[in-house]
Formats: C-alpha cells, structure tokens, sequence
C-alpha cells in the first residue's frame, strides 16, 4: 500500500501508538492537516484524558462536537470526547427510543455495568459512536465530515479495540449487541479506514509497533502509516558522528576551537562537551538502528521532527504541514 | 593537557556513567532519598505508578535490584516489561510464580526473585480458591467470565492488586520488600479504583436484579422492573441475558470474598510500610499525570514517598546555551576550519536549552506540589535491557 493509493480515499483515520510517544499531538496534527482548504473534519477522542482540550489549550469538552480550530485554507475541526455512559444512553434512546426505560436502566446500575464491568461493550460503545459520526449524513445526503480522526487507545490495546467482533463474540453470537458489533467491523475494515501507529526512535516503542502491525494484520484490520515521532535533528554528520566516536576530535583540538570561538574554558568543560558529544552520537547510533529496523517493516513511514520549543498550538500546525508535505494527506 | 590525543586513534570512546547521581532539582522543599527508602526496613511495599512510557517497569526493577544487593528480600512484581528486560532478569515465561533473578550480587544477604503477572491465570485461581469444583468449572466456562477475565479493562488493575495481596501474605520469611509496577491505565489510577468500583457494582441493584429470578418473588423491586426487564431483553437479547444471570448466579458466592480482599489490599496500599513512587518524564504531559496521581494519592491516604522524574537531560557545566551557540556562530563566520567544534558546540546548546526546559517543567510541579520529594535520574544513552543498565540506573537513583 502507497501513500498516493490509499491517501484520498481514506475517511476514518484511526491514530495509536505507545505511551510518551506523542500519539494525542499526532492525531491533532492530522486533523488540523485533513481540515486545509474549507474541509470539515472531526477528531474524537475515547479514553477520557481531556487530551484534546489540553492540545488546544480550550475548557475541558463535553460529550458534544464542538468546533475547536480552523485550519489553514479554512477547514474547520470539531472535537468530541467520547464518554461510553453517554453513548450508551444515547444509542437506547436513538435505536430503541428508551426514553424512560433508559433512565431506569441507569438508576438499576445498568448502565455502570455496562460500560465497566461488561467486557467488549465499552469498546463497542466507544466505535460505535464513531462509527455513527462517520455515516451520519446533512439533509441533502452529503455526509457530514469529510474525515474523522480518532485518537485512539495505545498500541498494545488497540488491535483488541478495534476488533469489536472478537470481543463480543463469546458474548452475543446473534442479537442486537452482534449487530451493531458487526456493521462496526464493515467500518473498521473497509478501505476508507486506516489505522496509523505512533512510534519514537526507542526499543519498546518500536517493538510495540512490530507487534502492533502483526496484530492489526491477524484481525485483518487496514494499517496506514507509521508515524515517527519526536526525530531528533543532529548537528554532526555522518564524517562528524565517525570522528567523535573514534576519538579524533582531541581534547586539543576542541580546546583550540573554543579558544578561536573566544570561549574561556577549563579541561573540564573541554572533557564534559566531548563527552556529551560522544553521548550524543551513541543515542543516535541507536536511532539509526531502530529507524533501519522501521525501514526493513516495508509499511509507509512518516517522520515528523521534534519541534523546539515543546508543542503549542503553532507547533500542531507545523506538524500538520509536515504530515501534508509527506503525503499523509 | 598535553598534545596527546585522549584517546587512542580507532578505539571507539564509550561515555561513562555520569558523576552525577542525583540533582536537586529547584523548587522541590527537598530531595528524595530512594536509599534511606529501601534501607529502611519498615518499608515493606513500594508501588511505582505513572503514566505509559515514562519507563515504570525499569524504575521498578532498577529499585529491586538496588535493594537485593544492599541486602534486602526482594520480589519484584513486573506488569509488561520489555521483552530483552525480561529475558534478563529470567523472565521468560508467564508463569505467574516468582523465580530468583540469576546474577544479583548477594554479598549483603538479599536475594531478587522477580515476575510477571498473568491477569488471566491470576483470576483463575483466585475463583479455583474460592469456589467448589464444580462451581468453578462453570464459572471458568461461562462466556462473560472469559471475557472478563482475559480483557476488561480494569481486571489487570485488579488483578495486579489482587496478586500484591498474595505476595504480602506469603512474604514473611520469603521476602522483607515488594516492589510493584502498575499497568499503564487508561485512567491513572484505576488500579486504585478497579477494586472499589467491583465492590460498587455488588452492592448495587443490578445485581440483586439479575439475581431475583433466582432468589424469590420479583416484586420487591416493584418500580420499574418490568420496564427493566423488557428493555434489557430488548437491547441484549434473551440469550446474552441468560448468559448473565448464570454468570452472576455463579458468581453470587464468590463476590463477598472478592470484596473482603479488596478492602484489606486497599489497606495495605494505606498502611505505614508502603511507599508509593509516582514516576515521571520531564515533559508536561507526563508531570500533569504525576500532579495527578499525587492529588488522588493524598486524598486516598495513600503514603507518597515521593517523585522519581526520568529521563533527565544534564548537560556539562559551565557553559550557557546561548553562548555555546553564539560561539559556534563565530566559528562558522571566522577563518579557522573548526566545523566539528562548532557542531559539538550546538550539541550542547541544544542539550542545555532542554535542560532549561525540563527545569522549568519541574519547576511548575514542584511550585505546586512542596510537599512532595523529587530525585532526578539522568538519561542514559542507550536503552537499559540488562542488570548492568538496571544496577547503573539504580545508582543514580539511590547513589
């Protein structure tokens, strides 16, 4: 799979990825990317952090689409933190018009049941309010985004999330829970859905990825990009990298730069900025290794630099530029 | 220094650890002291928590493996380490037993034993203890049961809990120090909740519902039960709610156990000899996470010991960032061929402009948090998949 044949088409773009590796940042960025030039696109997020209101620094979200951001070209995106309770209620009263038995299911501890000790029916809670999103359509039959995002659990979770079917299966072979369960799984297994995973240039990161794709391939679910996070952009050059791990750059040398550079300067601090430099060469080395062993994987890859300053509001906009430049998009 | 080089030509340079083993880190009242921690033996129990990649398991097990060689009992609890870091320390297969970590220097009389924990297997047994035979066989079929054990999301909490409780029970003689990783919750703290949030649910009315039928005339829940009844076979079918009512009809005996023991591991949790480490990243999410844990820690009455922040950058001394980097400017500008001084030189402005950054992080924590000791650990170069990286780690922890 390209990104130029799977890119356009794509409407439902589900984002994971390992803890720490900046997957709600990522999902953002996409969002904001997909909304260029007037397109209206939502972003969801289902793990209840309020991870979204902190990215773009606005009040917590309620269990509401609200526009959050417009893009550059005039896109908008809207946002919506998906709540199970909430779903639940909504889809009893939207499929079964519960309306009294609904508030009476709740005051049994029904719906606390539901949603947190009954297995798989959260998750299809969860999918299922994306899945109503995305066929949700305005009255002249077009549909009403263009794209939704959704930030979704890690990566070690997210094949078991995604794969409703299997998670109900023991539960509901036949009824209205199977159902719903398998018009999610069309969903989650067409073509216009891609399921990208997050990862840094780190051992586990990456090898959660591995695992992450086979996963996704064993529930046969269509996995999009791998998205590289947080690359770190290096001073040195390869000739450079070579010559400080192999000792040539001496401390006499460094001393005589310093002093050219009117820097006034101990043996210490001259031993401290070598060392720090050959600290700095081994990370990457080691970086190097993981981004052949993401390459040696022959899925679509995108990276993405660690920007600067941490992330702000501008900074989601840069990446989205960059997801754009790459082809993501 | 003399015109020698520092090295000699074609050996490759590998950086040391560092010197440094802890930092204060400013704002903070005061440092946290992980040896006295360990090396204090009414500390019995120590609970690293924090958000997912923040490096808890390594925390964890560096923290075991520093207390087994200063001669403490040590067993390890690990939830889902990294497959080259459990092989390292023996882990190699999910048996749910603790087993001696091979190649921990016992000089001082400790011992490591470590191991992983297996959600399903734990439950299982917990239900084989708990139930006739027969019962249990039926519980261990029942569909709602697989799935509850093998994949809600609070289970590995509970479980994670339920087997610190075994630990504690068998500890004496064993073992003097458990130490417990957490899994990487959705919401931080649900190993806190899980128990609580099961012992909710059976109290509550859906239970004495779904057992009615079962127990005696429905009438007692005269209001609203048939509207219940109806719309509960309308949404799930009359197969699934078959399948839950045999499942909790099943299970009605066994709840009551299962709620005694999770008030008493929820007292251990508060008891004077456990120490809960909060681990962070210094970044903002992360540290936002750690405020977090630390508030419903303290409302929880839960002892913090303090925050263990990883990962952080300590750049070499006596140069300012802006200055490295004026520096490399002129170097670049000038006549003198220097272009790998300048690029060391950037190195380190770059090291030195995140270090501000990470401090100012910490800063924000600590500003709000006093109360709360902080030890920083310094990055290391490379991943740590072996003892040597966990003893290297636990040095810089606990000095």
């Amino acid at each position: 799979m390209t990104p130029s044949d799977s890119g356009p088409q794509v409407r439902l773009h589900i984002v994971s990825g390992k803890g720490g590796t900046g997957k709600s940042t990522v999902a953002a960025a996409l969002a904001l990317a997909l909304a260029c030039d007037g397109k209206r696109v939502l972003l969801c997020e289902v793990e209840g952090r309020q991870g979204i209101a902190q990215l773009f620094d606005v009040a917590p979200l309620p269990y509401e689409e609200r526009s959050i951001a417009v893009a550059t070209g005039g896109g908008e995106v809207y946002a919506l933190a998906i709540d199970a309770e909430a779903a639940l209620l909504e889809y009893l009263d939207m499929y079964y018009r519960l309306g009294r038995a609904g508030k009476a299911l709740d005051r049994f501890g029904i719906i606390d049941f539901a949603t947190t000790i009954a297995p798989g029916v959260r998750d299809v809670l969860l999918t299922g309010k994306v899945y109503e999103a995305n066929r949700r359509r305005d009255d002249d039959g077009t549909p009403e985004y263009d794209a939704i995002v959704v930030d979704a659990p890690p990566t070690g979770r997210i094949a078991r999330f995604l794969n409703v079917n299997r998670e109900v299966a023991g539960l509901a072979r036949v009824g209205p829970i199977r159902n719903q369960a398998d018009s999610i799984m069309v969903m989650m297994r067409s073509r216009r859905t891609a399921v990208h995973l997050v990862t840094v240039l780190e051992d586990m990161p990456v090898q959660e990825t591995i695992d992450g794709i086979a996963a996704l391939r064993e529930s046969e679910l269509p996995l999009g990009h791998v998205i590289v996070n947080l690359v770190r952009r290096s001073p040195l050059d390869e000739p450079a990298r070579k010559a400080v791990l192999d000792g040539r750059l001496t401390a006499d040398a460094m001393a005589a730069g310093l002093g050219t550079a009117g820097v006034r300067h101990s043996p210490e601090l001259v031993e401290g900025l070598l060392n720090e430099a050959v600290h700095h060469v081994e990370r990457l080395e080691l970086e190097t290794e993981h981004a052949m062993t993401l390459d040696r994987l022959g899925v679509p890859l995108v990276h993405l630099e660690q920007l600067a300053d941490g992330v702000d509001l501008g900074g989601l906009y840069d990446l989205a530029s960059a997801l754009r430049e790459q082809g993501l998009v | 220094m003399t015109g020698k080089a520092r090295t000699a030509p074609g050996s490759r340079r590998r950086s040391r650890a560092r010197s440094v083993s802890t930092h204060p880190v400013a704002g903070a009242s005061h440092a946290l002291d992980v040896d006295a921690l360990i090396h204090d033996d009414h500390t019995r129990i120590v609970v690293c928590c924090g958000s997912g990649g923040v490096g808890k398991t390594t925390t964890a097990a560096a923290l075991a493996l520093h207390a087994a060689e200063r001669g403490r009992r040590v067993v390890v609890l690990t939830i889902d380490p990294a497959r080259r870091l459990a092989q390292s320390m023996g882990l190699t297969e999910l048996d749910n037993l603790p087993r001696p970590v091979e190649g921990v220097g016992t000089p001082a009389g400790g011992s490591l034993d470590a191991m992983m924990l297996d959600m399903k297997r734990t439950f299982d047994e917990v239900v084989e203890a708990h139930a006739a035979p027969e019962r249990a066989a039926q519980i261990l079929t029942n569909p709602f049961y697989v799935a509850l054990s093998s994949s809600f999301a609070g289970t590995q909490e509970y479980m994670a809990m339920e087997k610190l409780g075994q630990l504690s029970a068998q500890a004496s003689g064993r073992w003097d120090l458990i130490v417990v990783d957490t899994p990487p919750s959705r919401s931080a703290l649900d190993f806190l909740d899980a128990p609580a949030r099961l012992a909710s649910l059976l109290d509550g009315r859906f239970i004495k519902l779904m057992l009615a039928p079962a127990k005696g005339p429905a009438r007692i829940f005269s209001a609203g039960f048939g509207v219940v009844t109806s719309a509960l076979n309308k949404v799930l079918g009359t197969a699934v709610l078959r399948d839950v009512q045999t499942f909790i009809a099943a299970f009605d005996t066994l709840f009551g156990g299962f709620r005694a023991r999770a008030e008493k591991t929820y007292a251990l949790l508060q008891a004077p000899g456990t120490a809960f480490l909060v681990v962070a990243a210094p970044e903002p999410d992360a540290l936002r996470e750690a405020a977090y844990f630390v508030e419903r820690l303290t409302q929880e009455d839960m002892p913090i010991a303090g925050l263990v922040l990883n990962r952080v950058t300590v750049p070499s001394p006596g140069l300012e960032a802006e200055r490295a980097q004026a520096a490399a400017e002129r170097l670049d500008d000038g006549d003198g061929d220097d272009p790998l001084v300048a690029a060391v030189l950037r190195v380190h402005a770059e090291q030195a402009r995140r270090s501000s950054r990470e401090k100012q992080y910490a800063r924000r924590f600590a500003g709000s948090h006093r109360e709360v000791p902080i030890v920083a650990v310094p990055a290391l170069a490379t991943d740590v998949h072996d003892l040597e990286g966990l003893r290297q780690i636990g040095t810089l922890m606990a000095g």
